[in-house]
Formats: structure tokens, sequence, C-alpha cells
């Protein structure tokens, strides 16, 4: 049984199309990589899966509960959670802070017994501290235990994101291009961060434009262009797949006429890494 | 590490208190008492309102109307229906907690400019209502208000009225401290570093937004209220926009997000005008300057600014790896 499923989803923003008819299904425990160039709807499809968009048409079920259309904190209580592509740190709390806020669903209070700091509350925040500060070790920040976030570096912004997600104890975690920015050894760690999650039994979906790291983690990749699936499947089968390698990987890589004839400076652009990378495209200099 | 956060709060604390103890050693006569209490009732008001703008980052222009709102329910309902004091400034609080319920809900939708605009218009009609309902209000003139009494017990005499301002204020003050510390107040500082953020950690935005507003209001209407009966005589001046202004300036020149910031504005700009009308003619625009020094010099306001001077370099900073900087 599917963890989440959609049903002909699709978004339009006045009469364009980000995400057209798509039937998706997550199966738990498993890493899904959502790949595609650049405006093909990844990040609109990872809003509409957390309650960021409201889906145009379609339906979000997980499991088995019918999330279309709610909020996204209500997305966040049923145990999706996730990180930004751009960050959405708070900036103006300490980075334990931060990870202290993942914890509101299972701390939350009421008003008397927060405006009169109840000593049942007092030891819950205690509790409360404890576990940010052991989720900041288990991401790798154990240095910056009481740092301001304005004082963190952009690396480990992107690591607070994901502690601060995990604090929600989520059962799927949505990565919004998490090695976007990173240094080479930065992308690398990410591998194991990401193979650990999956051992806590959380279920990750991953959107990533770096190859490297998609091709070495993913259990099954789902390929977007235009707002459509173009092809889905376990990572060898996706990666040898000829419409992706077509319209994605670079066409230029099986002949330099169809490049030509794609016409796009994306598809020239990714063809080009694709050759230099040893098709192995980082496409994040696929930017337009 | 918990040490870290529980000092300011219990060393501020016990600071305030002692302030408040000590000052009467300072205040010859009745008139500093004066200005004590009013000191007093406007930080009251300076650290409710400080929960919505320096916390979770709402802004409000119509903080004086609900003041104002307090301070003639109490006077009408105590004055013209014979209704004791207290039962008064306690329903006035009621109407005041309910119409903050009804009027947020909508309008705390709105962001930014747009939700000034917004409470300043409810500011303004809160305004109108009072200076024009004369056989309620006694319009522009003002009305007289029945001293406070809980049963046959008056409260008269400024230097009485002193401790219970002082009281209420450290009362104040512990309740915010506490907000903010809580998961609640966390989701309100969450939200004002990024709404979308909050959100999607299980956070009601929405709901977080409206309780501060309801609790910055009854703040306002509790220290209206007891202005009210304090001074005995009241008029629209307390509600007007002005008066809006000037609390939020007071929020903003102490330091927003510093609860102690907002009594320490709150003080300073209630008393620098009663010290700077020796100037005369000069005394607005000395106090303009002020301002504009402060806010210059000291941009996240006094307390703020003051306390990361005086703060030793945070060594864990230092203590970063040097390796681990070349993303940013």
């Amino acid at each position: 049984m599917s963890l989440l499923r959609v049903e002909n989803l699709s978004k339009e923003f006045g009469g364009v199309h980000a995400v057209e008819g798509l039937n998706y299904e997550i199966q738990p425990g498993a890493v899904h990589s959502i790949i595609g160039p650049n405006g093909a709807g990844k990040t609109t499809l990872l809003n509409m899966l957390t309650g960021v968009y409201i889906p145009s048409d379609g339906r979000i079920i997980f499991e088995e509960h019918d999330l279309t259309g709610l909020a996204p904190f209500e997305y966040a209580a049923h145990g999706i959670a996730r990180t930004f592509q751009n960050l959405q740190v708070f900036f103006n709390m300490s980075a334990l802070e931060n990870v202290m806020v993942g914890r509101y669903l299972h701390e939350r209070c009421g008003l008397a017994s927060a405006l009169l700091r109840f000593p049942r509350l007092a030891r819950a925040e205690r509790a409360c501290r404890d576990e940010a500060a052991e989720l900041m070790r288990y991401v790798g920040l154990q240095d910056y235990l009481s740092t301001a976030s304005t004082a963190m570096p952009y690396g480990a912004l992107k690591r607070l994101e994901i502690a601060r997600a995990l604090a929600t104890q989520p059962r799927l975690i949505l990565l919004d291009e998490p090695a976007a920015g990173l240094n080479p050894t930065e992308a690398l760690d990410l591998d194991v961060l990401i193979g650990r999650l999956t051992e806590r039994g959380i279920t990750v979906v991953l959107v990533e434009h770096n190859m490297r790291l998609v091709m070495g983690v993913s259990d099954h990749i789902l390929v977007l262009d235009y707002g459509r699936k173009l092809a889905e499947g376990a990572a060898a089968a996706v990666r040898n797949d000829p419409r992706v390698i077509e319209a994605y990987l670079g066409s230029s890589v099986a002949s330099d006429g169809a490049a030509a004839s794609a016409g796009s400076a994306a598809s020239a652009a990714s063809a080009a890494s694709a050759a230099s990378g040893g098709g192995q495209a980082d496409l994040r200099g696929t930017s337009h | 590490m918990r040490q870290n956060f529980a000092s300011p709060r219990v060393g501020g604390m016990v600071a305030l208190a002692l302030v408040i103890a000590l000052l009467p050693v300072g205040l010859s006569n009745n008139y500093f008492y004066d200005v004590a209490i009013l000191v007093g009732l406007n930080a009251i008001v300076c650290v409710g309102l400080n929960l919505l703008i320096g916390y979770a980052g709402q802004i409000s222009l119509g903080h004086a109307g609900f003041y104002g709102l307090g301070a003639y329910g109490s006077a009408i309902l105590s004055s013209r229906y014979g209704w004791p004091p207290l039962l008064s400034m306690l329903s006035a609080t009621l109407v005041v907690a309910a119409l903050a319920f009804v009027v947020g809900r909508p309008i705390l939708r709105l962001k930014g400019h747009y939700l000034a605009m917004a409470t300043l218009g409810l500011g303004v009609i809160i305004f109108m209502v009072i200076a024009t309902e004369d056989k309620l209000t006694g319009g522009p003139d003002g009305m007289s208000v029945v001293a406070f009494k809980i049963g046959s017990f008056a409260l008269r005499e400024a230097q009485l009225w002193y401790w219970v301002v002082g009281a209420l204020l450290l009362a104040a003050v512990w309740l915010a401290l506490n907000l903010i510390d809580s998961p609640a107040g966390r989701a309100l500082r969450a939200l004002h570093g990024s709404e979308v953020g909050a959100e999607v950690l299980g956070i009601d935005a929405a709901r977080h937004k409206l309780m501060v507003f309801v609790i910055s209001a009854v703040f306002a209407s509790v220290a209206g209220s007891l202005n009210a009966h304090f001074s005995g005589f009241i008029t629209p001046s307390k509600v007007t926009f002005l008066h809006s202004i000037e609390l939020v300036t007071m929020v903003v020149f102490g330091g927003m997000a510093s609860t102690f910031g907002a009594v320490v504005g709150a003080a300073a700009l209630t008393v620098l005008p009663q010290f700077l009308t020796v100037l005369k003619d000069y005394e607005m625009m000395v106090f303009g300057a002020l301002m504009m020094g402060t806010m210059i010099f000291m941009p996240r306001g006094v307390v703020p600014s003051l306390a990361r001077l005086f703060a030793p370099r945070r060594r864990p900073e230092g203590e970063r790896k040097p390796g681990s900087e070349g993303a940013a």
C-alpha cells in the first residue's frame, strides 16, 4: 500500500499548467527522487504535497486520508515535513530554538499554561530543548548548539532545516534541493544523512539537480517535464530511458542533431554539462 | 545551558522589582507619583503591544482604540450605571477581547502596510464613536470617573496607586516573558521569521496572530480602565491616532522583541516630555532630535543595542570549524 498517492493532480497559474494530470505513488520506506529541468513543476508539486499550494484539480491521499485543500499546518499534523529550496530559517531565533519550533506539534499547550508557566510546562520545555539538541547533533550541527542562526554558514542552515523538519517526527520528509549551494564535500555528506533518515523509518522525497546525489540514493525516480510525468522507475531504468535522455540528460549524447532540433537553451546547457560530467549532469548550470 | 535562558528572565524581573521598590525614595511629591503611575500604565500597554509587534511581527496602529475602550467602558459602567469598578473593568476587558477577536480574524489576514491601514481604521472608528456619543461619553469634553473601589476600600492616594500599578506591571512582564518562552511564544516568533516555515511545522499562523492580537488588546484595555479610575477624568485625547503612534514609538524606541525594552521605551517617552518642558518652544524639536539620534545610533532600540554593547563576545561563534564556512 502506498504512503502517499496523488491522482490526476494539476496546478494552473493563470492558464499556465505548472503540473498537469499527474498520477504518482510514494511507497513507504524508500527514497523517491523527483527530477526534471527547471520549470518542470517539481517545486510546485512539493508545494502541493505540503499544502502550500492548493491544487487546481486532483486529489492528494496520505495514509488513506484525503488531504486535498487542507492548510500546510494540517499536512504537518498528518506527518509530512519539508525543507525549502530558498531557506525559510527563523533568523530571529537561535539555531536550537529553530529546531525547538519543530517540536511544536508535540509540545503545544494551553494559553493559561503558557502564560503562567505551570511546572509541567517547564519540565516539557527542558525535554524539548534536549531533544532539539539531540537532533542537531544527529544532522551534524553539534558545533552550533548555542549559535544564533544568523551566524551560521549556508551549508549548516540547510542541515538546520532538516533537523527542524525531523523534530516534527514526520513519516514523510520532502527535501527541496538540499544540495543546491553546497560545496562538493558537503553534498557528499548529504548521501549519508539521507540514508540515515530511511533507517529511522522516514520516507524521503528528494527534489534535486545534483545527479550524482540522486542516482546514488534513490530507490525510485520520477521525471517531470513541462508539468507532466515523462518517466518513472528505478534509478538505472530511468537513466537509460531514451525519452529521459532525449528530453533531459542531453540529447547530444545520442546525436548532435537532436539537440539542435530541441533548440532550447536548457537542453543545450544540460547537454554541455552532461558531456563534461561524463553523463552525470549537474543541472544547476541550466538556470535561465 | 539552561541557565543562559533562565537568567535574563529572573534577573530582569528582580531588577524591575527593585526599581519599582526603590523609586519612591526619589519621588518627592505627588506630581512625580503621577508621572511614575503613567509610566507604569503605558509600560503595561507596551509590553502587550510588543508581543504583537516585536515578537509576532504584526503591526497595530489602533491600540489607543483598545486603550480608550477599556477606559470608557469601565468609566461608563461604573460612573453612569453604578457598577462596581472592578466588575466594570473586567466587563470592559471582556468586551475588548471579544471585539479584538471578531475584528482580528479578517484584518490579520493582511500583511505589512495593509495591516497598518486596517488597524489604523479600527482605531479611528473607535475614536469617532467615543467622541460623538456624547450622551454616554461626554464627547470631546470628557467625563469624570468614580474612584476605584473594591468593597468599601477606595483607592485614592497616588502612593497606593503606585504600588498597585507597579505590581500589575510586574505581573504583565512576567506573563509576557512566560508566553515568549513557551511553545506558543516560539510559534509567534517563528511566524515572524517565516510564516510558511512556521506553517509547515504544524503552526496555525492565523490562530496565533489572533491570539496575540487579543492578548495585546486586553493589556491595553486593562491599562486604559486603570488610567480612567486613577485620573478621575477622561477625554478622547488618549484614544486618538496620535496616541496609537506614541505607543508604537515606545515599543520601537525601547527595542522590538525585548519585553524590558518595551518598559524602558514607555518610561523614556513618558518621562522625557515632562522634563523637556523647561525648553519651552524648543521642546518638540529637542524631543524629535533625540528620537532620531536614538534610532540612528541604536537602530534595534535602546535595550537590545545596549545589551549587545555590554554582552561579552559570544564564545560559541568563535569555536566554529574553519572548514565549514566555504559555502557561505
